[in-house]
């Protein structure tokens, strides 16, 4: 018997692996150790053993069994495995054709510069303020040191809805209001940013609409170098750290001194070129100490609080930055312009 | 303001540093250099030359055969010039001479006959032709007698000047003229003064016989002074004169007109000239005009006057308009021989209500509105008398007769070495404060730190202590002050909630697919009433115009974002770009006023349209066109996000689709509306079709809360079931989902809506809509029987409110 057995092994072994499929192993596994199976069928003989031979028979049975079970599931996982890969070799697709496209929008590239510019003040302690687009003639002039009259009127010029009211021709407005709302007794220091229109004619050059962005730091002791200070680190992060900013003076109604700021041209590195006209430097935004007008106007003794203010034009910003060379392309919403910084 | 260096050498050394460095050095220490000018890059090689002959050429009419006397030779040239004449002294450019525009002239033959170099005009030799001499304009250049055969004409004709050309802020008056530029320079470079004398030798007869002057409104006219020159020679003025004018874009015209011109230019101060006899009566009267007084001025146009401008009569008729321009009929011309000078102060106001109402801007006019400088008005009307005696070859009568009330005094301005570097953040010692007042040549008192100084008259900007900061600053050189931070603590900046929200919102529908766009706020008179939200409407807002538009297209305030951005897409489309989604974040301007009184409301909206494609180029799967249920998805969405509920409503609105638009509800109020554009419009505007959304984002603002309810996150296991309704045609899916979701709750918590047919096995007038339900309870698993009642009901509920039953 115990021949028998070990026939009956070599005999199922040698099947299980000639097996080319599962199916195959299925049948094998019911041939030998099915209910109706070949080593059921010896074991049912154990019965005309003696009680002697029957412990050894048995072991021998076992071993079979166990034997030809772990080849069984040896086997049964080489042919799983065979055939997933079978399986996965008819899934390959081709990878050359497109991705399913997915819609990506972006922002506008002024609302890029703006947002950079806001975060790069937020994080050196500013908020950033707001104010209305139609302005009365006392914020958008006479509250900023311009009162009827002023020459410096004539520098921009205004849409007039009413004699009182007027489209602002400048952001300057909110920081008057802001002042005015904090009634002279806290520090400011703010930002905003929007809309402004004066009365030109479109072209590369003008806009009858643009935006500006600015900012106003009041309190107690604040020095011209400070502004200095802020307008370096700013020109820094927003252009790169190696360029330089110089000072230069200027005029505007609501500041005294007032100045202009310039960066070193990037293009030549401050020895003069085209993009710079020959000067080295490139006009990025004005700039001065708040005038005492428009402090006492606004609640501040001139006396104990001074401050600083700067103003740009994110237009210009992007002409600079971007090379972007008319300014009627941001308002004009080509499909193709605005793709094109949707990462800047 | 054009200065020419040559003649500012006169008054200031500028040494040996270039046109470019002084450029650079001006800008930086207070008046924009916005370019350089040279009037000719190179001159060399042409010199004066003496006509010996001039003869027709023997085989060209139009041509003259000159032998012309250059010095050291004797040239043959051949000059196509109608005014070349034997016995002039003429400009010569040799053959080998460099012209500009790089024109190299040589040695040439025309016609058969040898020509030796070429006789110039002005324009030729670099001049630009609007302010060349008239009589010179279409010929040759003709020298004064006096200069020197074989003299290079360089210098003669001011050839090696090179122009600065200022770009000046409202507040630098001052350097209007070249001495107030002279006083800038010398205290940049810190260099000594040489400004020019008054002095001039009278005649033994008095003004006061001749002249008499009457001012009757001395706020606009403090200061008159009548000049009177007897025995004049209108001619030519000298050479140098004629160049520096020129060169300050200047035209020459005679030497009494020219000598006004140059101390214009020289002193800032505007002055005019009468002709003595044509002025008939002696007398000046400077008064208002009558209303509807008629005076024809120097361009020979009639002027219609106003009690609101000032002008200089002869005791009857207007005979100049004060400050702006002479009348034609005292003008200077060549039979004068007694000329009336005025140099007068007008103040600003006298002077800008007439420029604007006549439209005529000048030299002088720009300077009067400016403001002149008090102290030398007198001083230039005696350097004319000087100059035209000299030139002119007059007689300059004794005394002035004039009108005087003018203040000349001297602003005070105080000030202190410690508060000017507080200010600064500076250490400026006194000392070196004393040294930038000497160079800028201010008056001052010093008591240690403490300065009294007094403000020159001709600096009008300079009054209070900020405006000296200024001046010591930018002399000190804002290259020098340090780089510093504000001091004391700084408070963390940081956005608003609703700023913080407005940036969230946009980075939704970027992330959706949307381009931001920004368009015109101004929009015309077609497009104003287009496309109102319904919310905006019902405020029955009157448009807002502009008192004067620069154009149509640009004349109302919008009350709705989308005419402009539909504009936009048309834009895109009409260049072969059809597949859009934009979205716009702006402002409108509502006021229901029809005068307006106040600030208009100024409403935050967000707006957005898309057309075209919204899936494009797919090879497995169906290419999708925009439709309403996009823009009503993103608007889902965008509402889902922001934790806000609202409602869609079907609703028909002017200028949208019937059938396919809604109002969008927050608490029973509408916020906005989506839909598609009515197809008439879009053929209209060449648009395929288009979906628009537009949101009343303060209302959003409003009813956003900052910071989320907590909600917990269910424990117990949440069960979904699927049924499908067969029902009329015309019952709408939402409704019929309000009906489950009331019938449901509180155990079903969310119900979607999966699969909608209509057609083929389904009967007439009748469509199935699968809706998905999810039961989940926050205590407790639900079970199997307490679902099946909940079912049951709903499938009840919709059965008797729709007619429906359920579709197996
Ligand atoms: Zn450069």
């Amino acid at each position: 018997m115990k021949e028998q057995l070990e026939a009956l092994q070599s005999e199922a072994l040698e099947k299980i692996k000639a097996a080319e499929n599962l199916k195959e192993l299925q049948e094998i596994k019911v041939a030998y150790l099915g209910k109706k199976g070949s080593l059921t069928k010896v074991l049912k003989g154990m019965g005309k053993l003696t009680k002697e031979e029957r412990p050894v028979v048995g072991e021998i049975a076992n071993r079979v069994r166990e034997s030809i079970t772990e080849a069984l599931e040896n086997k049964s996982e080489l042919l799983e495995k065979k055939a997933l890969e079978e399986q996965l070799e008819k899934e390959a697709i081709d990878i050359t054709l497109p991705g399913r496209p997915v819609n990506v929008g972006g922002p506008h590239l002024l609302t890029s510069i703006i947002e950079e510019i806001e975060d790069l003040f937020i994080g050196m302690g500013f908020e950033v303020r707001e104010g209305p687009e139609v302005e009365t003639d006392y914020f958008n002039f006479e509250a900023l040191n311009l009162p009827q009259g002023h020459p410096a009127r004539d520098m921009q010029d205004t849409f007039y809805i009413t004699n009182e009211l007027l489209l602002r021709t400048h952001t300057s407005p909110v920081q008057a209001r802001t002042m005015r709302e904090y009634k002279g007794e806290k520090p400011v220091k703010m930002i905003c940013s929007g809309k402004v229109y004066r009365r030109d004619t479109d072209d590369a050059t003008h806009s009858h609409q643009f935006t500006q962005i600015e900012g106003l730091f009041v309190d107690k002791n604040v020095r011209m170098s400070d502004l200095k200070g802020i307008l370096d680190t700013f020109a820094k992060k927003m252009f790169g750290q190696e360029r330089k900013i110089r000072l230069r003076p200027s005029y505007f109604p609501f500041t005294e001194p007032s100045v202009e700021m310039d960066i070193s041209c990037k293009v030549c590195n401050g020895d003069g070129c085209s993009v710079c006209k020959g000067t080295g430097w490139i006009e990025i935004l004005g700039a001065g100490m708040v005038h005492p007008n428009v402090l006492e106007m606004a609640g501040y003794d001139p006396d104990i609080y001074s401050g600083f203010a700067f103003g740009m034009g994110p237009e210009r910003i992007a002409m600079l930055k971007y090379g972007v060379n008319d300014i009627r392309q941001f308002y004009t919403n080509d499909i193709r312009f605005l793709k094109q910084y949707h990462k800047a | 303001m054009l200065v020419s260096l040559n003649w500012l050498k006169n008054y200031v050394d500028i040494g040996m540093i270039t046109p470019e460095e002084l450029a650079e050095k001006i800008t930086k220490s207070g008046i924009e250099v916005e370019g350089i000018e040279y009037i000719a890059e190179k001159s060399e090689n042409v010199v004066v030359g003496y006509v010996e002959s001039c003869e027709k050429h023997p085989d060209a009419d139009k041509l003259n055969l000159c032998q012309v006397d250059v010095g050291e030779e004797k040239l043959q040239i051949i000059c196509g010039a109608p005014n070349v004449a034997q016995g002039q002294k003429v400009a010569v450019a040799k053959p080998g001479a460099v012209l500009p525009g790089n024109f190299k002239i040589k040695k040439v033959k025309l016609r058969g006959v040898e020509s030796n170099g070429m006789i110039c005009s002005l324009q030729e030799l670099g001049i630009e032709e609007k302010y060349v001499p008239k009589d010179a304009v279409d010929g040759i250049y003709v020298f004064p007698d006096e200069v020197a055969v074989g003299e290079s004409v360089e210098t003669l004709l001011n050839l090696n000047d090179a122009v600065l050309e200022f770009d000046l802020t409202p507040n630098r008056a001052d350097a209007l003229s070249m001495l107030g530029v002279a006083y800038e320079v010398a205290a940049i470079l810190d260099q000594p003064l040489n400004l020019p004398d008054e002095d001039v030798e009278v005649a033994d007869e008095d003004a006061n016989q001749y002249i008499s002057v009457k001012v009757e409104d001395k706020e606009l006219n403090p200061y008159y002074g009548a000049f009177l020159i007897k025995d004049l020679e209108i001619k030519p003025s000298p050479l140098w004169m004629s160049n520096y004018l020129m060169a300050a874009g200047i035209r020459p015209i005679n030497n009494v007109v020219d000598i006004t011109n140059f101390v214009l230019m020289e002193y800032g101060q505007p002055l005019h000239a009468f002709d003595y006899d044509r002025l008939e009566t002696g007398k000046i009267l400077v008064r208002r005009a009558k209303q509807e007084e008629k005076l024809v001025t120097l361009d020979d146009l009639e002027r219609t006057l106003s009690g609101d401008h000032l002008v200089i009569t002869n005791g009857e008729e207007p005979v100049a308009l004060a400050g702006v321009m002479g009348g034609a009929s005292t003008e200077v011309n060549d039979n004068t021989t007694t000329v009336l000078l005025e140099a007068a102060y007008f103040a600003p106001a006298a002077v800008r209500k007439t420029v604007r109402d006549t439209g005529l801007r000048s030299e002088s006019s720009t300077r009067f509105e400016k403001g002149i400088d008090p102290n030398r008005v007198r001083r230039a009307g005696l350097r004319a008398c000087q100059l035209l005696q000299k030139y002119a070859g007059g007689a300059v009568l004794q005394n002035a007769v004039e009108f005087d009330e003018l203040d000349r005094t001297e602003k005070i301005v105080e000030m202190n070495t410690n508060e000017i570097n507080k200010r600064l953040g500076t250490e400026i010692s006194s000392e070196e404060i004393v040294h930038i007042l000497k160079k800028l040549r201010f008056n001052f008192e010093q008591n240690i730190d403490d300065f009294i100084v007094y403000a020159p008259t001709r600096r009008g900007d300079i009054s209070i202590f900020e405006d000296m900061l200024e001046e010591v600053a930018r002399i000190y050189g804002y290259d020098n002050l340090p780089f510093t931070l504000p001091a004391g603590a700084s408070q963390a900046g940081a956005l608003t909630a609703k700023q913080q929200l407005k940036r969230d919102i946009k980075n939704y529908l970027q992330g959706a697919g949307l381009v931001e766009t920004i368009t015109y706020s101004l929009t015309n008179e077609e497009k104003i009433s287009k496309l109102i939200s319904p919310e905006i409407k019902e405020q029955n807002p009157a448009p807002v115009a502009l008192a004067m538009p620069m154009s149509e297209d640009h004349k109302f305030l919008r009350l709705s974002q989308l005419p402009e951005l539909l504009g936009s897409l048309a834009y895109n489309e009409a260049r072969n770009q059809s597949d859009l989604a934009y979205y716009e974040i702006g402002k409108i301007f509502v006021s229901d006023e029809k005068g307006l009184t106040k600030q208009p409301e100024e409403n935050l909206r967000l707006s957005g349209a898309v057309t075209g494609t919204w899936i494009e180029q797919p090879w497995q799967q169906e290419k999708k066109e925009v439709d309403f249920y996009l823009v009503k998805g993103i608007m889902e969405g965008l509402f889902d996000f922001l934790q806000i509920p609202v409602a869609f409503k079907q609703e028909s609105l002017s200028d949208m689709h019937p059938g396919r638009c809604a109002t969008i509800l927050l608490d029973e109020k509408v916020i906005g509306f989506i839909g598609q554009l009515h197809p008439l419009l879009e053929k209209q505007i060449d648009l395929q079709e288009t979906y628009l959304f537009d949101v009343n984002l303060e209302e959003v603002f409003a009813a956003y809360s900052n910071i989320p309810a907590y909600s917990q996150i269910p424990k117990y296991p949440s069960i979904a079931r699927d049924i499908a309704f067969i029902l009329d045609e015309e019952v709408q899916a939402g409704d019929v989902k309000a009906v489950i979701e009331k019938s449901g709750a509180p155990l079903v918590i969310q119900v979607g809506i999966f699969d909608v047919y209509q057609g083929e096995n389904m009967p007439e007038g009748k469509k199935s809509i699968a809706y998905s339900l999810l039961y989940q309870h926050p205590e407790k698993t639900l079970k199997d029987d307490e679902i099946e009642e909940s079912f049951n009901q709903i499938i009840e509920t919709v059965n008797e409110k729709f007619n429906a039953y359920v579709r197996s």
